[in-house]
């Protein structure tokens, strides 16, 4: 289990009790020693240190849970997980009880039953609002164990007000503690998993409650909108902001060109939602069902990730330049990709002295927001006031991106409304649209056309892969020297990857560079981010090019807007279902797409990281700091 | 030190430093035997035995280890360890450098409850003096390579903190919750290293059982509850204070000894101990049978028992640490019945339900609080049935209607 685990344990700030007890190294006992279990009179041997839980799974007798999840540190509060353990007085919680010796263990005898009942009851007790108005209907942890455990009646009766105001100040997640059964996820998600540390427990006993620091709204505490707690909360007590009804009102408005830019993950996730296994690419049936929703044209994200690429890999190669042959000492290397909104905000909030390393480029869905109000609009004669550029993103951080007040260089907002993957899944079914039985569609003319370069982006490692298949092209000539364009180095589920391709020979404008070596590094998750951040500010990579970190465990295919649930094994069949995708497209590499070429050539015209495209492609960033409170950031000037 | 209480064990008469000089000669291993012979167990109300866990945290190769005293008294009705440590401070410390000593550790922390930060000058000074003294510090009382200090750590005031893993947890910086377990801290404690925690009095006790030996201190108490035992007495009696007992003393013996009068009920071992009715008094205060951190409260014919069970039940509400479902969710369902047990609107079907739950909250919380607060509740509902009534609602029989 723990090899699908690449996330940081040592850097957490997590709380010992809320983290997975492992064997103190200096006792001097086998490790790898297997250990005898029965459980349910079925026998198997474990490695010492493996929990009840996981046995019991191999030995296929399904134990319940609610606070385990198989991206988090351990915490044992729910208590559902409880089972008999010979030789003990009371009940152990499976999920946490790690065996050291032979165990004997009983996983539904009287006294677990009546347990497991009682504490579902006390869970349901405070558990305030209705299935049927809530955005986690029919997939809710807590609703499936009250079903399974037969809960006909609340025993112990049942909270009838609402007791806590909603927090809807976040332009990306909206926070019911109402709905809250203090399983501690979110809590371990941020502090652990992603090392953010904004919510945590507060108060004692039955006025415990998760909070921000000081209960602040979440628009004011240093949330990075990364929505990793909305994919683990098991209820709806967190949930993304959903704009579909302004994007239906827009839909709806005959006098609006609405148009909608896919991203690369949410077409290798969308399925789940409709009960097809994780791993299903719907690519060409979502187009049949976005158009069938009514949107005018339904164009490519992939697009505008090929345009990132020959912005973001020409300004690398500029830093070089600058760098190696001007011997300019103000230039920043390694640059890091910004193409992830919530690794953006982590940035601002947590190193902001370090905004410099950043890519001036803005993320492709808002060069797509910026493309469509100008060249799309000049070119099909569309008032780009009544264009309404809808994105969907598996993200919830897009959301905050969309309002950022830097973001509107097209003279208009980019990018109008974002919606995430479970969002659109929304809209899809509310039309009774049955998306695994549609026919296919192509994206339309002209923003439809992504590489299959553009698509990686959706994993972890894609947007180096795509980079380096760009850039070692430019630099060289050549295709880089990796069979069926595959950059195996930098794919893959490690935490922190890095890799070293060296450049043997260039073509004449790049000969400073022959003989050098492109050092680069892929991180994920932003506990990685900060593993990253702290090994530049100590100086440690200084040989390196290029990073690139996502905000998400996993990549934009684990972002926080995809379907629920997420575990490993769903991550890796996204991952799948995109690079087997990327080898099926007619374009494998950016800088071959044709719009991208078109777009140089007709509208760009003084080329990547030329004057135009600096004004609509480009950005800036603001150096929040953790000053926690109303606003007191001031913007930079990298620009 | 002058003895101006009497008892056969902690308060019987010591020469200073007499427990910790034969300790030393003992050696580390012949320590281990002794307190493990002893069938010492821990005074905290848990009773474990303390041989058990220092032998455990001595096999540890973990080159860092620590002692913790737990001094977080926090058990409604208990003040014994209040007294030890004004009192009697150096027998308590001396207890702690042997355990030092006997598991091989170099640092040892006073955990001490928020509320008693007023003793914090006077146990200061005393820490002082056995530096003097060479009781504390570098090779300790001439025993080359023995290095042992003492430091003091403030509570902030919660009761969960008494709680072994709770108290590592706090002394580590965080939040006040107990730990998964196992691994226990003998294993994985303070900062993950072999931490031995016991209680205030257990301490006090090794320094007399190092001084007096096996033989001497197995001739007090029962076969298996061997030595004495502090008790905090509190309630409707005349003569309240702390008390030291041989283990096995009824608890008649307790009321007459206390001078109380007219009695009710006794609450054994505070708000997390059991009440126990009249046709029980004759049941003792030992491991086997009642077995208590020290906690007696005694109530008289006046009391109503509820409004007790109800007091108790609201300090748990505020103590849990509100990490685990039975224990955070449970405490309120059952204040909630003791209203309704009172308007007489309970009926015996949800009594059952209660019942259950009561049963629950034993068994699957997470830590010992968790575990132990429905106990008065239950057992008042159990030994007390003329305090209530219930509903007649549902106590009409079903009639079978071929």
């Amino acid at each position: 289990m723990d090899k699908m685990k690449p996330f940081a344990k040592d850097t957490s700030r997590a709380p010992v009790s809320q983290r997975k007890q492992t064997f103190d190294d200096s006792i001097p006992q086998d490790r790898k020693a297997m250990v005898k279990a029965v459980i349910d009179d079925k026998t198997i041997e474990v490695p010492r240190g493996t929990t009840i839980l996981e046995a019991a799974k191999l030995v296929n007798i399904k134990i319940p849970t609610l606070c385990q999840h198989d991206d988090l540190c351990l915490a044992g509060v729910c208590r559902v997980c409880i089972v008999e353990v010979e030789g003990q007085r009371t009940l152990q919680a499976s999920c946490s009880y790690p065996i050291y010796s032979q165990v004997n263990v009983k996983t539904y005898s009287p006294r677990v039953r009546r347990a497991r009942r009682n504490i579902i009851q006390l869970l349901l007790r405070n558990h305030y609002g209705e299935c049927y108005s809530c955005a986690r209907n029919n997939n809710c942890e807590l609703q499936s164990l009250a079903k399974e455990y037969k809960v006909m009646e609340y025993k112990f009766g049942h909270i009838e007000a609402s007791r806590y105001k909603k927090d809807l100040s976040s332009y990306s997640v909206e926070k019911d503690m109402d709905k809250c059964i203090l399983c501690r996820r979110c809590v371990r998600t941020c502090i652990d998993l992603q090392e953010v540390g904004v919510l945590e427990a507060a108060h004692r006993g039955s006025n415990t409650k998760i909070e921000t620091y000081m209960d602040k709204p979440l628009e004011e505490v240093v949330c990075i909108n990364c929505g990793q707690c909305i994919n683990r909360c098991p209820t709806g007590a967190l949930k993304s902001k959903d704009p579909s009804d302004e994007v239906w009102e827009a839909i709806d408005d005959s006098s609006k060109h609405v148009i909608i830019q896919t991203a690369p993950s949410p077409r290798a996730a969308m399925g789940e939602e409709f009960g097809l296994p994780p791993g299903t690419s719907v690519t060409k049936k979502m187009n049949t069902a976005l158009k069938r929703l009514g949107f005018d044209k339904v164009f490519d994200t992939n697009f505008t990730a090929d345009l990132t690429i020959m912005e973001e890999g020409t300004e690398l190669l500029l830093r070089l330049k600058k760098a190696l042959v001007d011997k300019d000492k103000n230039i920043v290397l390694p640059q890091i990709t910004s193409c992830s909104p919530g690794w953006v905000k982590y940035i601002e909030h947590f190193y902001p002295e370090k905004l410099g390393h950043l890519s001036t480029c803005k993320s492709p869905q808002q060069m797509f927001g910026a493309v469509a109000k100008t060249w799309y609009a000049e070119r099909n004669n569309i008032d780009p006031k009544d264009i309404i550029s809808v994105s969907l993103m598996p993200c919830s951080a897009k959301k905050f991106e969309c309002e950022r007040p830097e973001i509107n260089d097209s003279g208009f907002k980019d990018v109008d409304y974002a919606l995430t993957t479970r969002e659109l899944a929304g809209m899809i079914k509310e039309c009774g649209i049955d998306l695994p039985n549609l026919s296919d569609s192509d994206f339309d003319d002209p923003l439809g056309i992504g590489s299959g370069a553009g698509l990686v982006f959706g994993a972890t490692g894609g947007v180096m892969e795509a980079a380096i298949r760009t850039a070692y092209e430019i630099v060289t000539g050549e295709e880089v020297p990796f069979k069926n364009l595959k950059v195996i180095p930098v794919r893959g589920v490690e935490g922190i990857r890095t890799a070293e391709i060296p450049i043997k020979k260039t073509v004449k404008q790049w000969n400073f560079l022959e003989g050098a070596t492109l050092k680069v590094m892929v991180g994920h998750g932003t506990a990685n981010a900060k593993k990253i951040m702290d090994m530049l500010c100590r100086g440690e990579l200084n040989g390196y090019h290029f990073i690139e970190i996502m905000a998400c465990p996993g990549g934009c295919l684990g972002g926080g807007g995809q379907p629920i649930p997420t575990n490993p094994e769903i991550r890796a069949a996204r991952a799948r279902a995109i690079y087997a995708e990327d080898e099926g497209l007619p374009f494998r590499k950016s800088h071959e797409n044709p719009i991208v070429k078109q777009i140089y050539k007709d509208f760009l015209k003084d080329g990547p990281c030329g004057h135009l495209s600096h004004k609509l492609l480009h950005t800036s960033y603001t150096l929040r700091g953790k000053w926690i409170g109303k606003k007191r950031a001031v913007k930079t000037n990298n620009k | 030190m002058e003895a101006k209480r009497k008892g056969p064990v902690i308060f019987s008469e010591i020469k200073p430093y007499a427990g910790l000089k034969q300790a030393l000669e003992l050696g580390e291993s012949g320590v281990l035997k002794l307190v493990q012979d002893s069938n010492l167990k821990g005074r905290g109300g848990a009773g474990f035995p303390t041989g058990l866990k220092w032998k455990l945290a001595a096999e540890s190769a973990d080159k860092e280890k620590f002692v913790v005293c737990n001094a977080d008294e926090g058990e409604p009705g208990t003040f014994k360890d209040r007294v030890l440590l004004t009192e009697y401070p150096v027998l308590v410390f001396e207890g702690m450098v042997i355990a030092g000593f006997a598991i091989g550790a170099e640092k040892g922390f006073l955990y001490l409850r928020g509320e008693y930060k007023s003793f914090i000058l006077s146990i200061e000074k005393e820490l002082e003096r056995m530096r003097k003294d060479g009781a504390l510090g570098k090779d300790i009382l001439g025993k080359k390579g023995f290095n042992f200090d003492i430091e003091i750590r403030i509570g902030a005031g919660a009761y969960i903190c008494g709680e072994e893993t709770a108290l590592i947890e706090s002394m580590e910086g965080q939040r006040g919750e107990p730990r998964n377990r196992p691994p226990f801290p003998v294993d994985t404690g303070y900062y993950r290293h072999p931490t031995t925690v016991n209680n205030v009095e257990t301490f006090a006790i090794i320094t007399h059982l190092a001084a007096k030996g096996v033989s001497w201190f197995k001739s007090i108490g029962t076969e298996k509850s061997v030595g004495s035992k502090l008790l905090s007495i509190s309630g409707d009696c005349k003569k309240s204070g702390v008390y030291e007992v041989p283990f096995g003393i009824t608890i008649k013996q307790i009321i007459k000894m206390s001078g109380a009068e007219n009695t009710k009920a006794v609450q054994v071992g505070g708000a997390s101990g059991v009440c126990v009715s009249k046709k029980e008094f004759n049941r003792s205060i030992s491991y086997e049978d009642l077995s208590t951190g020290g906690s007696i409260i005694i109530f008289n014919e006046e009391r109503n028992l509820l409004d007790a069970v109800k007091n108790f039940l609201t300090f748990f509400e505020e103590e849990s640490c509100g990490q685990c479902t039975p224990c955070r969710e449970g405490i309120p369902v059952l204040i909630e019945a003791v209203d309704l047990l009172r308007k007489g609107e309970c009926t015996q079907e949800y009594l059952k339900d209660l019942f259950s739950l009561g049963e629950t909250m034993q068994l699957a919380s997470k830590c010992g609080l968790g575990q132990s607060c429905p106990n008065a509740f239950l057992s008042v509902l159990n030994n007390f049935k003329k305090e209530y009534s219930l509903s007649k609602a549902n106590k009409k029989e079903k009639k079978f209607n071929g």
